[in-house]
């Protein structure tokens, strides 16, 4: 039964003495070879040349501040929940009459951190942030000598100033740009 | 008193081409490792090592330096004054067959006359391959000097495919005597200045030959005594440090004579094909130089070559080895050596 139009018979007849001397398949295969040889090279040269992301592509998380610079966090805890992997602490205060430029609400987050072994990068957190203060960027995660290194508090996840840090500021914001005070 | 009188200029001059050959011999090991890791990439659509210095130019120097850093390991089991004796003798073995290869034409100014070739003896060609004989007691002692099964077993493979594949190799060599009636490597060389390229007279025997070169050389597709796969590096396995550095070195300096023996035997040594370059009434410096150039484009082509086909196939199984040695070679080989007797007489009757 033929099950293919592709199938090829295999010549199953002893090798001639010519042909047990392989020189003329060695000469085939090296003629294929060489061919190679002149062909564009698919390597990507990593830190200098890098792969372009597709615009959906789920990196590092980063914790959004509005044009003021003030932290969009309310520390709600909709995003730990949402969050399938379990990878998400945070911790509650109030703020303080002093640091309204610091914070939009008067709730923010004093403690957040992400456990980077655990996120599987699902964006779950970003889907359920009422805030746009969480959001995944198109870096992805660096390498470490500890385990310890990959919790990420909120030094590391934070967005660096709008106005202080402008040049920063947009690097991180990448090319998604997160609708700023929703 | 003759025999005592020592010329203080022939010493100086011998050794100085000795140096500068072992420092040759040396640098193009050297940069065949790199060449080789290179063309490999580029056969295999990649990049190679470009990171070490422009274009990776400094990796070699990267690899030596991490061998010579590298802890050495003397196994307990081993045979100790043998285990260091292995990796010696495989150098030893490839640097001393480039002692009878002519580098280039005599530099020949007046009266003074410098040979671009060690020793010229009149057995030439057969110190080669005494001296490659030789060359499989360093794999021999090495694997078995280890004291460990797949050394061993690689020791012995090595050395029965040397055997076999010397036999062709000598029978396609015959040939070539024949035509030159020489053994003397300049004979052999001048010979094809005048007569053409031995390759045109003797295709055969200089793909029996270049097959048993390979095998010598234990390059892909005959590298079984160095089987990755099977015996886990085969009879360097318990090596490490430079004394591995060494077996390596040696195959690739090993690799760079036999090169140069094959262009010395079938393709004119330093000889520019299609021109008579004496006429051309270069200067002297210049026309030794262009020689050695010369000869050493052929060398690198040969080079090219060894790499290129170690890419291309895959690893004979034994006795597929065994079979292509004495089934195949040493058959046609003989025919060979039999046909250019025969013609050679017929000819010069």
């Amino acid at each position: 039964m033929q099950l293919t139009d592709r199938a090829k018979t295999v010549d199953r007849r002893p090798m001639t003495f010519l042909e047990s001397l392989y020189l003329w398949s060695i000469a085939k295969g090296m003629a294929t070879t060489l061919k190679h040889l002149f062909r564009k090279k698919a390597t990507i040269e990593y830190p200098e040349e890098k792969r372009p992301f597709s615009p959906v592509f789920r990196g590092l998380h980063v914790l959004n501040r509005d044009a003021e610079g003030r932290e969009n966090c309310t520390a709600c805890g909709l995003c730990a929940v949402a969050c399938p992997a379990e990878a998400i602490t945070m911790e509650a205060a109030e703020r303080l009459p002093s640091e309204a430029n610091l914070y939009r609400e008067e709730k923010y987050a004093a403690k957040y951190e992400i456990n980077m072994l655990r996120c599987i990068f699902c964006g779950l957190c970003e889907e359920a942030c009422p805030k746009d203060a969480i959001y995944l960027s198109q870096t992805f995660a660096p390498a470490n000598y500890g385990r310890k290194g990959f919790i990420y508090k909120k030094e590391e996840l934070l967005i660096p100033h709008p106005i202080q840090q402008k040049e920063a500021y947009e690097k991180a914001l990448g090319e998604r740009k997160p609708t700023v005070n929703a | 008193m003759n025999m005592l009188a020592i010329d203080i200029w022939f010493i100086i001059e011998k050794v100085a081409l000795i140096a500068t050959i072992i420092g040759l011999s040396f640098f193009i090991a050297m940069y065949t490792t790199y060449a080789e890791r290179k063309v490999a990439a580029w056969l295999q659509d990649r990049r190679g090592p470009n990171r070490a210095g422009p274009f990776g130019l400094f990796q070699p120097l990267a690899d030596g330096g991490k061998l010579f850093f590298k802890e050495e390991i003397i196994p307990l089991t081993s045979n100790r004054f043998l285990f260091i004796l292995g990796p010696a003798l495989a150098m030893i073995t490839a640097l001393i067959t480039s002692t009878v290869i002519p580098w280039g034409a005599s530099y020949v100014d007046g009266t003074t006359n410098i040979a671009l070739q060690v020793a010229d003896v009149d057995m030439g060609i057969l110190v080669v391959f005494g001296i490659v004989s030789v060359g499989v007691y360093g794999i021999m002692i090495g694997g078995w000097s280890s004291n460990n099964k797949f050394s061993l077993m690689a020791a012995i493979r090595g050395a029965s495919q040397m055997v076999s594949y010397e036999l062709p190799m000598g029978l396609a060599l015959i040939a070539v005597l024949l035509m030159t009636g020489s053994l003397k490597m300049s004979a052999i060389v001048s010979h094809q200045i005048e007569h053409g390229w031995h390759i045109f007279y003797q295709p055969l025997g200089f793909i029996i030959f270049f097959v048993c070169a390979l095998a010598e050389c234990n390059r892909t597709p005959f590298d079984l005594p160095e089987a990755e796969n099977e015996l886990n590096f085969g009879y360097h396995q318990e090596y490490s440090s430079m004394k591995l550095g060494f077996y390596l070195f040696a195959e690739y300096i090993n690799m760079f004579i036999s090169s140069a023996v094959m262009a010395t035997l079938y393709f004119g040594g330093y000889d520019i094909p299609f021109v008579n370059e004496s006429t051309w009434g270069l200067s002297p410096l210049l026309f030794s130089a262009m020689s050695f150039a010369v000869l050493m484009a052929k060398v690198l082509f040969f080079l090219f070559v060894f790499i290129w086909i170690r890419w291309t196939i895959p690893r004979f199984r034994y006795d597929q080895l065994m079979n292509l040695g004495w089934k195949k070679l040493i058959p046609l080989a003989l025919v060979n050596m039999l046909l250019t007797a025969a013609l050679t007489l017929w000819l010069n009757n």
